[in-house]
């Protein structure tokens, strides 16, 4: 009985609840144990303090910083001075940064919109396959998904060097012979072809499986019922499953879009944003203003773009999260 | 359901199974299939799909690199203490959530899951200037602080979900026979909950082990305290065009979490469907 109470317990409109005292009765401090009191703080307390120190002021920080006058000079010596949102329009004032916000934008949408169709395929046929041929996919499946990422963009590299990279040979043997000794990270547009491709093959996975995952709760009589009635294949994707894992659908959508600021690794690992800078997108060309040019003000400033870029997103996958289920309880 | 369609109907599907199985997998075969191939059939023109003779000479390349040894103990030592710093502070937090009733709880599991997806891709720049006023750049605390951190939420939330499978009929009992609340949970429910420990900090061992982007930009002039992921970053530089070497070392950098994850498949899908955690 009180398990149940225990449950109903967690969800705080119901009742004020005095029924827990009955196990505290025979311990030796009842007041501390009651569950009440000062106990629960104490034990949040080193989780909220390391929250504050190690997340909320860094952010604080970097706003600080993005309203300052912060250079070389500031860092070594401080006393920075206060200029207003004279780097928000430094920065908004500079053609190159929108050529950045442009990229990072065409960046997110190629990313996003191949990992979701990628990872539905991925999971509509993992669920048709039979048993056996189910474990292989999705072991492979997690094996790319426990490649770390520094492997794999090694590895990457190495697939599209240009003189012994298994990938222009293949290419030149199939009869491609402009790909013969092809320098890929030399060429913009070729290099952040890779990095895409590098991003997808990383992140299918994890969309894949979670998909299926939500695949399989679908009921099997709904499928049956629109296959008497008629309904093509993709009538019923369209109609039936669709409406179905929308939720996990949306949830997924939403974390890679917020995902595509991760790819700061690989792009920093395997291009360092250039050639030229065909593959900066905004966390790449923060740190480089900050770090390689020393405006720690206008780094600061591009990351709090960014980060208000995101939390729009954020605040929509916050609501599914939520609505899907009620995980804050 | 679909077990009664005739052969030929299944073949499409068949195919498309083995071509994800290809492009998944082959990225990987040919990192470890490098790693063992001799360095002359390597830049050969006619590289073969499977090496026409293997060598063990790239991993002894990597392992004899400078530095190895001690990288390995830096990314170790980083990697540990973090964990268990986050596995003992979230141990806490979780309890408090899942058993105890009080005020600012909702509040509390906002923060974490608004901390599970900190953009810290965004904060390198303020990190690194705290930092350095601290004096704590170039140091492998800062480092465990950080990934401490970036670990922390997930094993809130997760601890949270097994605490709350374990009945707390059974801690109310043994405190009816005299057991604090504290004893109660440390002689009864922190055994049942041991396995789920261990699966809730493979999760953070991975995120710390892999780190590159702190591990990069707070450690600089101190090179003796990189750890693996910028030391392999680095390693074309060091080694220049030998990518065997550069493949074995990759290899070995992977290694453990390839061996893991493929231990606990199962847990790990529905871990991290539930948790939502980038690799």
């Amino acid at each position: 009985m009180s398990s149940v109470r225990e449950q109903i317990a967690s969800r705080p409109s119901l009742g004020p609840g005095q029924h827990r005292e009955t196990s505290d009765t025979a311990s030796r401090r009842p007041s501390q144990s009651s569950g009440r009191g000062i106990w629960p703080y104490l034990l949040i307390a080193p989780a909220v303090l390391g929250t504050l120190y190690l997340l909320v002021y860094p952010l604080i920080r970097a706003v600080v910083i993005s309203l300052q006058d912060f250079g070389l000079r500031q860092l070594i010596l401080g006393h920075a001075k206060f200029v207003g949102f004279r780097n928000y329009g430094t920065l908004l004032g500079d053609s190159a940064f929108w050529e950045v916000v442009r990229r990072t934008f065409l960046f997110m949408a190629i990313n996003v919109v191949l990992i979701m169709t990628l990872s539905t395929l991925v999971a509509l046929m993992v669920e048709r396959l039979g048993r056996c041929g189910r474990t292989t996919v999705l072991s492979a499946l997690v094996l790319t998904w426990a490649m770390p990422v520094i492997s794999a963009t090694t590895v990457f590299q190495w697939l599209f060097h240009s003189e012994f990279g298994i990938v222009n040979e293949v290419l030149t043997g199939l009869g491609f012979e402009s790909f013969d000794r092809y320098p890929w990270f030399a060429h913009g547009p070729a290099a952040f072809a890779i990095v895409v491709a590098l991003v997808v093959w990383q992140s299918v996975p994890f969309a894949a499986i979670t998909l299926y995952s939500a695949l399989t709760t679908v009921p099997v009589e709904l499928y049956e019922s629109a296959r008497i009635d008629g309904a093509s294949g993709p009538r019923i994707f369209r109609s039936v499953t669709f409406p179905m894992i929308r939720p996990i659908f949306l949830l997924v959508f939403s974390l890679e879009v917020i995902w595509t600021f991760k790819a700061f690794v690989q792009i920093w690992v395997m291009t360092n944003g250039g050639p030229g800078d065909a593959t900066t997108i905004l966390p790449v060309y923060a740190v480089q203003t900050a770090l390689s040019h020393q405006r720690y003000d206008l780094g600061s400033a591009a990351s709090m773009v960014t980060v208000v870029l995101m939390s729009g997103v954020l605040v929509f996958y916050f609501r599914q999260m939520f609505r899907q289920e009620d995980e804050l309880a | 359901m679909s077990t009664t369609r005739p052969r030929i109907r299944r073949l499409p599907l068949n195919a498309a199974a083995f071509l994800t199985v290809l492009v998944c997998l082959f990225p990987v075969y040919w990192m470890v299939a490098t790693a063992f191939t001799p360095t002359r059939d390597i830049q050969s023109d006619n590289p073969r799909i499977i090496p026409a003779s293997w060598t063990l000479d790239h991993f002894r390349t990597a392992v004899g690199a400078a530095g190895f040894g001690l990288f390995w103990r830096n990314s170790v030592l980083v990697t540990l203490s973090a964990v268990l710093l986050a596995l003992v502070i979230a141990l806490g937090s979780a309890y408090a959530v899942a058993r105890m009733r009080w005020k600012g709880r909702r509040q509390f599991m906002l923060m974490v899951f608004i901390a599970q997806m900190a953009p810290w891709e965004s904060l390198i720049i303020p990190v690194y200037i705290i930092s350095r006023d601290t004096d704590m750049l170039d140091r492998l605390p800062t480092l465990t602080l950080v990934y401490f951190m970036m670990t922390l939420p997930f094993t809130i939330i997760v601890l949270r979900g097994f605490i709350g499978t374990i009945p707390p009929e059974l801690e109310e009992s043994a405190q009816v026979d005299g057991c604090t609340r504290f004893g109660a949970f440390r002689r009864i429910a922190f055994p049942l909950l041991a396995p789920g420990l261990m699966a809730t900090s493979l999760f953070g061992y991975i995120t710390a082990w892999n780190e590159f982007t702190y591990a990069n930009f707070l450690i600089i002039k101190q090179q003796d305290h990189r750890t693996l992921p910028v030391w392999l970053s680095s390693f074309q530089n060091v080694f220049g065009t030998d990518w065997g070497a550069t493949m074995a070392a990759s290899t070995l950098f992977a290694a453990p979490a390839l061996v893991i994850f493929l231990l606990l498949q199962r847990h790990v899908t529905s871990g991290f469907a539930a948790g939502a955690v980038k690799g």
